[in-house]
């Protein structure tokens, strides 16, 4: 008999959910309940979990992650529901009937901690020599359950050998509590799906096809999984002491970049609420760590949708007017290294749509070691590239050896944001407190288009202000109020958009040489889409593959992580859709602040043309230091 | 079928013509069956003895395009091999129990898991199957029933004990690694692929026939008042016939053991592994789901065994055969292992050993499957019924720790 391929999820629960009703207020969309004798009604399918919550019941959780679906395998969360002879994990059951539940009964709180004390007795890690430390779930767990002592005893020796093949996913199994977020994450977030629980019983541990090591599997190096996991497990590739090593040494001159979701995030790892952006306080922070220039992404960010806008329009005028490369359209965006490398791997038959620009980070470390050496008159050679990324996949992709035409390794270290902060820790500074300071010339300030990179939708927005304003002669604001695009944001996870081309205007001076009038463009309607989270990158392609409306658009915005670089997988943990949102919000705000907003009218941007990139957007010059290839990997690595 | 030998039971092994319980059904309307079977207080056979009636009431009740009917032939629960000889000598009573459930509860589609070591015994159930269908006891409008069609798929197991329970069968099923479910949903909601399943053993399917044939009522005439009908019972260990019996519910352990030629018997084991360990104190308890329940594994130990060893190997079992997904059953089973094992090398402390049984309790109520929520029964009930072995070594002298 042929066994039901209904999807690769390897997670038992993933189709097994009650729906909750449309109308909980309808008859019987409610259930009357009642926990720790309180009476409430909730909606139908509503988990226990929920309902306390909602009703500010604490109640432990470990394998249970808002962002995944249920697991119920940790047991911590147990409670008793009258009439039940077992204790019922409230993570994992949904509500149906009018039940009373109680959350501290002497069984609840003896089998919690029973629960947590058998973990501990397996798990393998001191505190004090881990990246978790004060952020580790199990470690909360503990305290809150009051563990001072290993009551079934405690394990002596590692059990596995740590994985840190990949650039940029450590594992160290030994601190795993098998909960199976990684999984859940790897397979319903990212349908990537390289992480499955292996062997039965005692020998059960979360691995790889055939147990391989993590750089020799299917990886996107997304980090989404490390965001998740409630331990030190998994963890990013971290390379501060080299970086420690390069400021040190009085020969090397340290630059830094920083992306834009770092500074809507940071200030979390320092205590504050998550939204609060501290562009100005960062600068002054890194600074004091002993960068010798730091410079912001945004500014390549702006480079990007120079050359990215400009791969667009040339793409569409070959496909539209001279018949040629029409599979080339859509064009996909290439900033994000998870997409890419799942890109290359599951659909590497597309690899001719990625624009070939590549991403803000990359662009920055060839300019830096090629522009600002000559304009600074420093030796690229002790020139060392450092870019805080919101991205544990930034790691892999500076390693890319197609990503050296500076003549050097253009970008030297990619650091998560969680990382800096741990720098920031280390000299002592408490980067809330710090005055604020500008960015480095002879980039300077960028626009808010390259800000808004940092959350989904944001890459688009900004191509669009550039595009819309360059063919039509026109400006974003006539259309969009305060150019705030907002069709193309949010975290739907797949958003459409169709903008009608009413009128055209002159053709800049930059474009000349290919064209000389917009007229072809002239009626025509723009159709863009954004996906985030390569779970719905998926199902876009394969919309794409079976011809369906996502066949028919002109440019597709494609991010790794889901709610794009702000739920980067080397962001603050815990990243949660609240916390996202609210990250987003911080640097929706601060571009609304700020002068310049469109990428095409940054005046460091005009002068990096003017100065060095001379033959223009798309022009040689950029074609040799600003894009790339990609490999069509499909199941293999290389 | 041939027989493997003769057999004499009053229910299962009597007297039986292929055919006869589905054309008497056929005749019959769906509620009438589920009627029937809800007189016969006929309950699941496979351990947990859910009532047949009202899993199969659920499944009918519940509105879907595709239903399933799912006999569990996985059989891996140590001592049982009872559903083996079912299907081997009466594979009729068991595929026409399926062919019954799904014309009561509206399923066109019938699944057998059987147990990976049982391979050998595919050959034979495919065959009877080509025979059923030559003779439209199964395939489309079963005999003649308009509109009734039915048919049987046979699916090799993993070789997992966990395979048997009936959520992590429906996760092998599709292909997934065979791990238990959370529930709610139950199966009869939301079973294999998605749809109402129900999920029976081997053996429950079979008493089925003849419950149709002669009526619920009938059924209740063996048995106890509230354990109906006859059961089979896989008995092994130390006695002179070991076999597969079948006997009347409300048998006692005293009754059994004569039966099988067992003498100086110190302990029976009911239940398999998850079961639990009798004393001879308490050998006129009945075997009934009002006092002892079981799926039939009877293991016989006379006053050789060493009870330690007997717990270690259960241990082993459990330790080896969770599915590992939840902590208490991964790392619980663990943890009572290293327990009998200090007993072993005499590194216990009582203490300790009382913190093993208070985990074991626990166990029992957080796990998230039956495994994990039976396998202390046998750490939990040898501990307290052989202390006097275990720790005084009988005379109680040596080891007073
Ligand atoms: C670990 C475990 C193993 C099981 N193995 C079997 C088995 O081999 N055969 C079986 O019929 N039921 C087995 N069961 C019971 C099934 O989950 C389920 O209750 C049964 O198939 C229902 O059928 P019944 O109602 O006819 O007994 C097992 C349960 C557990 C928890
Ligand atoms: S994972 Fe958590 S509990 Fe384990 S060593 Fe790290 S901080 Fe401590
Ligand atoms: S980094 Fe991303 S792709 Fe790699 S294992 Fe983690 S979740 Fe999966
Ligand atoms: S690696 Fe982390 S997320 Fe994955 S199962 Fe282990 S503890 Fe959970
Ligand atoms: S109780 Fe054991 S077998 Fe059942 S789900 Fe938990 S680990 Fe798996
Ligand atoms: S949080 Fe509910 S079982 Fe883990």
């Amino acid at each position: 008999m042929e066994t039901k391929k209904n999807g690769r999820a390897p997670v038992s629960q993933k189709p097994h959910r009650i729906e909750k009703p449309e109308h909980p207020e309808y008859i019987g969309g409610s259930v009357k309940i009642q926990i720790n004798e309180k009476e409430l009604t909730v909606p139908l399918g509503t988990t226990i979990l929920e309902a306390c919550r909602d009703n500010h019941i604490h109640v432990p959780t470990l394998c249970h992650h808002d962002d995944l679906c249920i697991a119920g395998v940790c047991r911590v969360c147990v409670v008793e529901v009258e009439n039940m002879h077992a204790l019922q994990a409230s993570c994992a059951f949904p509500i149906t009937a009018p039940i009373k539940i109680n959350t501290a009964t002497p069984m609840v709180r003896k089998a919690r901690k029973h629960i947590i004390d058998l973990l501990l007795s397996e798990h393998y890690g001191e505190c004090y020599s881990c990246f978790r430390n004060n952020n580790c779930e199990l470690q909360t767990l503990a305290k809150e359950y009051g563990v001072d002592h290993y009551n079934f005893g405690h394990i002596e020796k590692p059990k596995y050998k740590i994985d840190n093949s990949s650039y940029s996913v450590v594992r160290d199994m030994d601190k795993c509590v098998l909960c199976k977020r990684c999984i859940r994450t790897c397979i319903d977030l990212q349908e990537v799906g390289v992480l499955e629980a292996i062997g039965r019983g005692d020998e059960t541990h979360i691995g790889t096809f055939l147990d391989k090591q993590l750089s020799d599997v299917i990886c996107i190096n997304c980090g989404q999984c490390i965001n998740r996991c409630p331990t030190g497990a998994l963890r990013a590739n971290d390379p501060r002491d080299e970086i420690w090593e390069a400021i040190d040494n009085p020969k090397k001159h340290v630059v830094i970049q920083t992306a834009p979701s770092p500074r809507a995030a940071i200030g979390e790892e320092f205590g504050l609420e998550a939204g609060r952006s501290m562009t100005g306080e960062l600068n002054t922070a890194l600074r004091r760590i002993g960068f010798s220039k730091v410079f912001d992404t945004n500014f390549t960010a702006d480079l990007t949708i120079m050359e990215e806008g400009t791969e667009l329009i040339l793409r569409l005028y070959k496909a539209l007017v001279k018949g040629e490369d029409a599979d080339k359209v859509p064009q996909f965006t290439s900033c994000s290294p998870g997409w890419v490398k799942y890109l290359e791997h599951f659909y590497p038959e597309y690899i001719d749509n990625l624009s070939t620009a590549k991403s803000p980070q990359q662009m920055f470390g060839a300019v830096i070691k090629t522009f600002y050496a000559q304009e600074a008159n420093i030796d690229p050679a002790d020139i060392v590239t450092v870019a805080v990324m919101p991205c544990s996949a930034k790691k892999f992709e500076c390693n890319r050896s197609e990503m050296d035409d500076s003549g050097f390794k253009d970008v030297d270290y990619g650091l998560t944001t969680r990382e800096l902060a741990q720098m920031i820790k280390e000299t002592g500074i408490h980067l809330p407190e710090l005055p604020k300071s500008e960015f480095d010339n002879p980039f300077g300030e960028a626009s808010g288009a390259g800000l808004i990179f940092g959350a989904t939708g944001g890459v688009m927005e900004a191509a669009l202000r550039t595009v819309i304003e360059l063919v039509t002669g026109g400006k974003v604001e006539d259309l969009f109020e305060n150019a705030n695009i907002t069709p193309v944001r949010g975290f739907e996870g797949i958003r459409y958009v169709e903008l009608p081309i009413t009128e055209v205007g002159e053709v800049p001076e930059m474009y000349k040489k290919y064209f000389d009038s917009w007229d072809w463009l002239k009626g025509a309607t723009l159709k863009v889409a954004v996906a985030h989270g390569t779970a719905n990158a998926k199902k876009v392609m394969e919309d794409i593959k079976a011809g369906g409306k996502f066949s028919e658009c002109h440019f597709i915005e494609f991010m790794g992580c889901p709610g794009g670089c702000i739920g980067g997988g080397g962001q603050p943990i815990p990243t949660n859709a609240t916390i996202r949102a609210k990250r987003a919000e911080a640097i929706y705000a601060e571009d609304e602040g700020l002068p310049i907003r469109k990428s095409h009218e940054n005046p460091h941007i005009g002068y990096i043309y003017e100065k060095f990139l001379t033959d223009g957007p798309c022009g040689d010059k950029s074609h040799k230091l600003l894009h790339t290839t990609y490999t069509k990997r499909g199941e293999y690595i290389a | 079928m041939e027989k493997l030998k003769e057999r004499n039971g009053k229910v299962l092994f009597s007297n039986y013509t292929l055919g006869e319980g589905v054309r008497k059904a056929l005749s019959l309307s769906r509620d009438d069956i589920l009627f029937e079977v809800k007189d016969s207080k006929l309950k699941g056979r496979g351990g947990a003895g859910f009532p047949v009636s009202t899993k199969w009431m659920l499944a009918a009740a519940a509105i879907a395009d595709e239903k399933y009917v799912i006999c569990n032939a996985d059989e891996g629960e140590p001592g049982t091999f009872k559903d083996r000889v079912l299907l081997v000598e009466y594979p009729e009573l068991v595929f026409e129990g399926m062919i019954i459930a799904g014309y009561a509860i509206g399923a066109k589609n019938g699944i057998v898991y059987l147990r990976g070591e049982y391979e050998y015994i595919r050959k034979s159930l495919e065959d009877f199957l080509v025979q059923m269908r030559k003779d439209n006891l199964l395939g489309k409008n079963i005999c003649g029933k308009e509109g009734f069609d039915f048919d049987i798929k046979i699916f090799l197991g993993s070789a997992a004990y966990i395979c048997g329970e009936e959520t992590a069968l429906i996760e092998s099923l599709e292909g997934h690694r065979g791990e238990a479910r959370n529930r709610p949903p139950y199966p009869v909601n939301t079973g294999y692929d998605g749809m109402p399943t129900s999920v029976n053993n081997v053996e429950t399917f079979a008493c089925v026939p003849h419950i149709i044939i002669n009526g619920g009522e009938w059924y209740n005439n063996f048995g106890t008042k509230k354990s109906s009908g006859t059961k089979l019972f896989s008995v092994s260990g130390d006695c002179e016939k070991p076999d597969v019996y079948e006997w009347e519910w409300g048998i006692t352990i005293n009754e059994l053991l004569e039966k099988v030629g067992a003498k100086n018997t110190k302990a029976v084991q009911v239940g398999g592994a998850s079961g639990i360990c009798v004393p001879k104190s308490e050998f006129d308890r009945k075997i009934a789901y009002e006092d002892i329940p079981t799926g039939g594994s009877i293991i016989i130990f006379n006053e050789n065994r060493d009870m330690l060893k007997v717990l270690k190997n259960f241990m082993e079992f459990f330790v080896e055969e969770s599915c590992g997904q939840c902590t208490p059953c991964r790392i619980g089973n663990t943890k009572l292992l290293e327990g009998v094992e200090m007993i072993e090398n005499e590194e216990y402390t009582f203490a300790y050993l009382n913190k093993l049984k208070d985990l074991g309790k626990t166990m029992q109520v957080a796990s998230k499957c039956g495994l994990g929520q039976s396998s202390p029964n046998s750490f939990l009930s040898i501990l307290e019924n052989f202390k006097d072995e275990i720790f005084y070594h009988e005379a109680g002298v040596e080891n007073g720790n």
